[in-house]
């Protein structure tokens, strides 16, 4: 992965993956150029057991392969930076996804192409709800797809192609404002 | 500024469509794998390209769809187009560059684009 927002991509496909019917993004920086990327749902959870083995290589759920490396790659991206990332889950209330990393280590991966992420999500889940938050020291802005809704009515899916291209020139706009 | 007003203007804009669009009975699909290997690979902005195409030339009765790992993670990125009544092609090692011709000889004028589907690719491969 050469973006971060790649592995956001990638990480937050678990959270539909396990039945979630909201999730949360929220990527923090701050002004020692650390950044806290947040990602929590209310999908099903994981047991104890499970939870200790999501970040090796060799546990995954699906069922093509016996290798899963979405947090493996999210966590290896993270600490080579020297920073971390932390799981959190309860069986039949959520995971939550911590990641913490260095912005200023020659070893972090460029943010990348937060915008196009975010409508990618939102256009593969359109019966989901998303709450997308970028805080910088100079600014900050949230869109939450269930204010997105009370605009668009019942008639208009989230995967409509006319919303897409509005999520992607909307937060372009919010991400040069910060 | 975009403003989540104008969402509003894409709803009324939607509801003159909608009679339309429940016409088309064509109804393809186009999946796009994103598991990691997918997005690893770079499907991504194939993604975003199928997208935004469709939405450049309105067309209707395709949807863009998102899938899981296709179990072929050497020739990521892949895309399935699914037209109802014929086969599924499997379009390996898509480009976002690839996608224009992809959309307009197979989802429009449903002519295959065969030296872009697995087959061609395997051919290769045992060349």
């Amino acid at each position: 992965m050469k973006e971060l927002s790649l592995h956001l991509l990638d990480i937050v496909k678990n959270s539909t993956a396990a039945g979630a019917s909201l999730v949360r993004v929220e990527l923090t920086e701050a002004e020692d150029h650390t950044l806290t990327v947040v990602i929590a749902d209310n999908g099903r959870g994981m047991s104890p057991e499970m939870l200790a083995a999501v970040s090796d290589p060799f546990t995954t759920t699906r069922t093509t392969r016996k290798v899963g490396l979405g947090i493996p790659l999210y966590r290896l991206a993270a600490e080579q930076t020297g920073g971390s990332v932390t799981l959190e889950s309860t069986e039949g209330v959520g995971t939550t996804v911590t990641a913490v990393f260095h912005l200023d280590h020659l070893d972090c991966a460029p943010l990348g192409d937060l915008p196009g992420t975010a409508a990618l999500l939102i256009q593969g889940s359109p019966q989901i709800d998303f709450r997308f938050s970028h805080a910088t020291p100079r600014g900050s802005y949230v869109l939450d797809t269930q204010e997105m809704r009370e605009m668009l009515g019942p008639e208009v899916p989230l995967d409509a192609p006319e919303v897409f291209a509005w999520v992607t020139e909307y937060l372009a706009e919010q991400e040069a404002g910060i | 500024m975009k403003s989540l007003e104008e969402l509003k203007a894409i709803r009324e804009q939607m509801k003159k469509q909608l009679d339309v669009r429940d016409q088309s009975d064509s109804n393809i699909r186009v999946a796009v794998g994103m598991a990691t290997c997918g997005i690893a690979a770079g499907a991504k902005p194939v993604l975003a390209a199928f997208v935004s195409e469709v939405d450049k030339r309105n067309l209707r009765g395709i949807s863009v769809t998102q899938t899981g790992c296709i179990g072929v993670c050497r020739l990521e990125p892949i895309v399935e187009v699914y037209v109802p009544g014929q086969e599924k092609v499997t379009y390996v090692k898509v480009k976002p560059e690839m996608v224009p011709t992809i959309v307009a000889d197979h989802l429009v004028n449903h002519q295959v684009v065969t030296r872009y589907t697995i087959g061609a690719a395997e051919q290769e491969e045992n060349a």
